[in-house]
């Protein structure tokens, strides 16, 4: 592929490898995640990442971008999200100055006016636009995060962008990527993206981990906590997903709960320090609640009683 | 050991392997195009097929587009790579969904009655008799045929429902549009068109905002106590979602099911009967609970984040009526704009909330409102049109 010959930071070669990239930023992935990031890299693909809240979609981006030496360019979506704060937009200012003084120097022909005004040093770029252009570390990863938020209207707008690659502005004309940047495209389904963006994707659903792998991100991310308080940790997230919330915890914030408690220096975990510290796990009333009394009894005799 | 006919070497029959299995995904509902099918083999090409996890994880990476499907393909991809004598065979033993069987073509006793007699008015009445007997603590797995509904009701009830004005209560945007009497100065297409007259500024071009309808989700009950009117609310479902983009709509009865793109099908035949294929527990007991428990956990924040209008459409008869009930109509009244709660019980005159479980549902209602005749669905059109509640009236203005 030409994206893999023209970059300086070499794609990984095998499944493998991306496995092994991934893993060396601190980024323990499951290898279905790291086939089909490999798999997108290789086939100049955009990869569309569904999944909960908190399950490291976005991270993937950043730990691309950076153990590949590449850019970053990020869009977060938002509802009412246009081209002008998408993709690029005119320094009106700067251009009727530059009419003044067009003006002023008596210079009045009106075609030469329009291609001086409308160049490319009054277009003010966007991330979508910047992520087109060409840049020496080689093509930038563009994560569009929470793609869920954006209105339909942008949704459909994306299509060109990502299939070919290109932006066409009106006044300027076609901008195309000389390679097309790495995409990471995610959502957190709060509303159902189209079909027909999908279908230029690769897609990925990212799933909760499993025990093991949660307790080696937990270990990798948290470096002073104890063997035991992170088993028990992991543990209790591992049986609080299986609960029937509303809002199940993510990894984000078994982290952030690991940190919490390290903080504290908890040593294990007890009913006064998970009571304590349950905010950190679960972000709804309704739930913290139901954690109460003998629930929470119940999960954490089941976490900590093999240690 | 399962995939060695996989092997790139032997590209033909790989191919033809990937495409018999783009055959079988799609027998088995999965909506596979023949350019996933190129893609697949790119992808398979530039991958090394050494393990049978990767060769899935690279073709759900492309077969896969919604995660409902994953566990169709987890099955269909167990079943055909398992071994290569053995996929043959693959068609027959997916589990196909209800669209693949042999039933009745939708509109065959429309087309029947208008070959023969003018009109048949008895025979619905009495099935629909049989089925509310049916209704009992077990879940029936019953289906209930829209094909075989009468030609002069489905014709009446359509007439009705399409000569009624779609509600217009409307939400401002935060996207804009080029608007004369708008807010905000455009100052792109002004300075282009100022370029026309060498630079002078002669008109000042505006935006103003876009307006859109409110999205509404409706929740129809289509438990044996309701069956009578279930129908006249899908075609009334299935006009709102023709007409308009935002609208979602689930059924429940003793388990919940999205049938909204089953009633995005053009044709109001075609669109119900892929609805009632698409429900499992047609006419069957009622769990408004446990169904509005699950509405919440996987489908609210999905639909409703756009400040939607909830329909509930039932009659509130709920066995299992307790403090689970009213928690989940609290959480669902929480997360919407509006909740309408529409219940035909309310047409008799001396109504009263004896019922446990309408008692539980009713302090979470904003409105309670009888639907039982199409003058009862015209007056529910008109309150939706009226300007939406206090907290959100900054965004939100009635239309004329």
């Amino acid at each position: 592929m030409t994206s893999a010959a023209n970059s300086s930071g070499a794609l990984p070669a095998s499944v493998d490898a991306m496995l092994e990239l991934l893993t060396s930023r601190g980024y323990l992935a499951e290898r279905s995640l790291a086939t089909v990031t490999y798999l997108s890299l290789r086939m100049g693909r955009p990869l569309f990442l569904e999944g909960e809240a908190g399950v490291g979609k976005t991270e993937i981006a950043k730990v691309l971008s950076a153990a590949l030496g590449r850019k970053l360019i990020r869009l977060q979506c938002y509802e009412g999200l246009d081209v002008s704060s998408a993709v690029y937009e005119w320094n009106s200012a700067a251009q009727m100055i530059a009419i003044r003084m067009a003006e002023a120097a008596g210079d009045t022909d009106r075609d030469q006016l329009s291609s001086d005004i409308f160049a490319d040093r009054y277009m003010i770029k966007r991330p979508l636009l910047q992520a087109l252009e060409p840049d020496v570390a080689g093509p930038p990863v563009l994560l569009i995060d929470e793609l869920d938020r954006a209105d339909e209207a942008f949704e459909a707008y994306l299509l060109e962008i990502l299939s070919d690659f290109q932006v066409t502005i009106p006044e300027f004309g076609t901008v195309k990527a000389p390679s097309p940047p790495i995409v990471i495209i995610t959502s957190n389904r709060t509303r159902e993206i189209h079909d027909a963006l999908k279908r230029r994707c690769l897609y990925h659903w990212v799933d909760y981990p499993a025990a093991e792998r949660e307790l080696a991100i937990v270990k990798s991310r948290v470096p002073g906590i104890s063997a035991k308080l992170s088993q028990q940790v992991v543990r209790f997230v591992q049986a609080l997903r299986n609960q029937d919330f509303y809002k199940s915890p993510g990894v984000a914030e078994t982290i952030d709960w690991a940190t919490a408690l390290s903080e504290l220096d908890a040593r294990s975990l007890t009913p006064q320090v998970v009571g304590d510290t349950l905010g950190a796990l679960l972000k709804y009333q309704d739930d913290i609640t139901r954690m109460q009394g003998d629930t929470l009894q119940k999960v954490l005799k089941d976490a900590t009683s093999e240690n | 050991m399962a995939i060695n006919h996989l092997a790139p070497e032997q590209t033909e029959q790989f191919a033809d392997n990937i495409v018999g299995f783009a055959r079988a995904l799609r027998a088995a509902g999965m909506p596979v195009g023949p350019g996933a099918v190129i893609d697949a083999m790119s992808a398979l090409q530039v991958i090394d097929i050494g393990s049978r996890a990767d060769v899935f994880t690279t073709l759900e990476a492309i077969f896969v587009k919604r995660h409902e499907h994953a566990l169709i393909f987890k099955q269909a991809f167990n079943l055909f790579f398992r071994a290569s004598e053995e996929w043959k065979h693959m068609l027959d033993s997916v589990p196909l969904p209800e669209q693949a069987r042999k039933k009745p073509q939708a509109g065959s006793r429309r087309v029947q009655e208008a070959m023969s007699q003018p009109r048949m008015t008895e025979t619905p009445q009495h099935q629909e008799q049989d089925l509310r007997l049916s209704v009992s603590d077990k879940e029936i797995l019953q289906k209930k045929d829209f094909a075989q509904m009468s030609a002069a009701e489905i014709a009446e009830a359509l007439r009705a429902v399409e000569k009624m004005h779609l509600p217009q209560a409307e939400l401002l945007t935060r996207r804009r549009r080029p608007d004369p009497h708008g807010l905000r100065l455009d100052l792109r297409r002004t300075l282009r068109a100022s370029l026309r007259t060498g630079g002078d500024i002669i008109d000042i071009h505006r935006l103003g905002r876009i307006e859109k309808p409110a999205p509404i989700v409706a929740l129809l009950d289509i438990s044996g106590s309701m069956s009578e009117y279930t129908r006249l609310f899908l075609h009334f479902l299935h006009a709102i979602t023709d007409a308009r983009k935002r609208v979602s709509v689930f059924l429940f009865g003793t388990r919940l099911t999205n049938v909204t793109r089953a009633l995005r099908q053009r044709d109001p035949d075609e669109a119900l009967a892929s609805c009632s294929a698409a429900v499992e527990d047609w006419a069957g007991g009622t769990r408004i609970s446990a169904s509005l428990h699950n509405f919440n956990k996987l489908w609210a924040r999905r639909v409703l984040s756009q400040g939607a209008i909830v329909l509930l459409i039932s009659d509130g008869l709920e066995r299992e009526a307790d403090s689970k009930l009213a928690f989940e109509m609290d959480r669902l009244h929480r997360s919407c704009r509006r909740l309408i709660w529409l219940n035909p019980l309310l047409r008799f005159g001396g109504f009263e909330a004896k019922a446990q479980g309408i008692k539980m549902m009713l302090p979470h209602v904003d409105e309670f409102r009888p639907v039982h005749n199409l003058s009862s669905i015209q007056e529910l059109i008109t309150t939706l049109s009226r300007p939406l509640p206090p907290h959100h009236r900054s965004l939100i203005r009635s239309a004329a």
